[in-house]
């Protein structure tokens, strides 16, 4: 499998925009099919490879999730991302299908608020657990207080 | 007219089942703010001395002598925090060589009198810097050293950093520079031995040393 062989295999997957040049493939997925493209990109395309999952907060126009995988072998890459909608804070975990999402989505969630359904330990990765708040978020005053330093 | 903004509700931080960091807590709250750098006992005594006849020249001679002692061994806790700690390292080395101030990096809080703050305090950090200040024996001394330690510095707007270092412990000398160069701290730890060379045992702080250069 190469990257054009790839990019039509994406088109057979209902729902999805593959665009991007080259080695880099961009999928727009919609987010009740995120997990299941996720296998796909897995099995089918053979990206088995996880290199990160994050977050975009588009403000007015909700949250998006992105990640990004590898197929070393032929190579290319699929960068797949979902917008969950105004709103919408629960997205599909990949932490089943790729063991390494486990704590990009816990990091995901402490910063964004994202709740993975599905998450076998969601928890706060980074700041203590009685913080409030997500601190990426665009609404999140920098200065909210934080006792007893702050 | 006042505009009443509203108070954002933030819990108090809990420490679930770590029982003597809340004791810890409460022990550090009770302190006075300037510190307590003396043995009650020790101050008692000399206060005694004092007051007898001719026993000011005892206590001042003895206080000298103590001060030099003091100055004269001043050994930094090794607690490296952030990339200020790379410059520390540089500063305890041959080339700069701390030894001959009579300062030995010590890796125990409860044997050091000084601790450098080297680098970024975070929110998260802050309690176990308070834990181990509050380990090491009186009389004890902090350094801030760089931008982050002393107020934030380049993370002040960020939400995670303490906004200076003094918010979390007293502070007898704020080294500038981000990070501060070797000479920089060592010009800092110079000026800690004139504060010490100064300190008194009626347990005020030593006044800052006017002698900057």
């Amino acid at each position: 499998m190469n990257a054009t062989e790839a990019r039509t295999r994406i088109v057979e997957f209902p729902g999805t925009v593959a665009g991007g040049d080259g080695d880099a493939i961009v999928v727009d997925v919609p987010a009740a099919q995120w997990a299941a493209f996720a296998e796909f990109a897995k099995d089918i395309l053979g990206c088995t490879y996880f290199s990160f999952l994050s977050a975009v907060d588009w403000k007015d126009e909700g949250l998006e999730v992105v990640a990004w995988v590898d197929n070393l072998d032929a190579p290319f890459s699929v960068l797949m991302k979902t917008r969950l909608g105004v709103g919408v804070t629960s997205c599909a975990s990949l932490a089943t299908v790729y063991r390494g999402a486990g704590w990009m989505e816990r990091e995901a969630f402490d910063m964004f608020g994202i709740h993975f359904e599905g998450h076998p330990d969601l928890r706060r990765i980074l700041l203590d657990d009685d913080w409030v708040g997500h601190p990426l978020l665009k609404s999140y005053a920098v200065d909210t207080p934080y006792p007893p330093y702050r | 007219m006042e505009v009443k903004r509203p108070v954002p509700v933030v819990p108090a931080p809990v420490w679930k089942d770590i029982k003597d960091l809340q004791e810890w807590q409460e022990h550090h709250k009770s302190r006075p703010a300037s510190g307590d750098k003396h043995s009650t006992q020790f101050e008692s005594l000399t206060e005694g001395l004092h007051s007898f006849p001719g026993g000011f020249v005892l206590t001042t001679a003895t206080d000298a002598f103590l001060n030099w002692a003091r100055k004269s061994s001043v050994w930094p806790v090794s607690f490296g925090l952030a990339c200020c700690a790379i410059e520390m390292m540089a500063t305890f080395a041959s080339r700069f060589d701390v030894e001959r101030l009579g300062m030995v990096p010590w890796a125990s809080p409860r044997h050091s009198d000084l601790m450098i703050i080297s680098g970024t305090v975070t929110i998260k950090m802050a309690p176990m810097l308070l834990r181990i200040y509050d380990q090491m024996p009186d009389p004890k001394w902090a350094v801030s050293m760089g931008s982050c330690a002393n107020s934030g510095g380049p993370f002040r707007h960020g939400y995670h950093v303490v906004k200076g270092v003094d918010r979390v412990i007293p502070v007898d000398v704020y080294v500038p520079g981000c990070p501060p160069p070797p000479e920089s701290l060592l010009n800092g730890l110079l000026l800690l031995q004139e504060q010490i060379a100064h300190f008194r045992t009626t347990g005020q702080r030593a006044a800052p040393s006017p002698k900057v250069d």
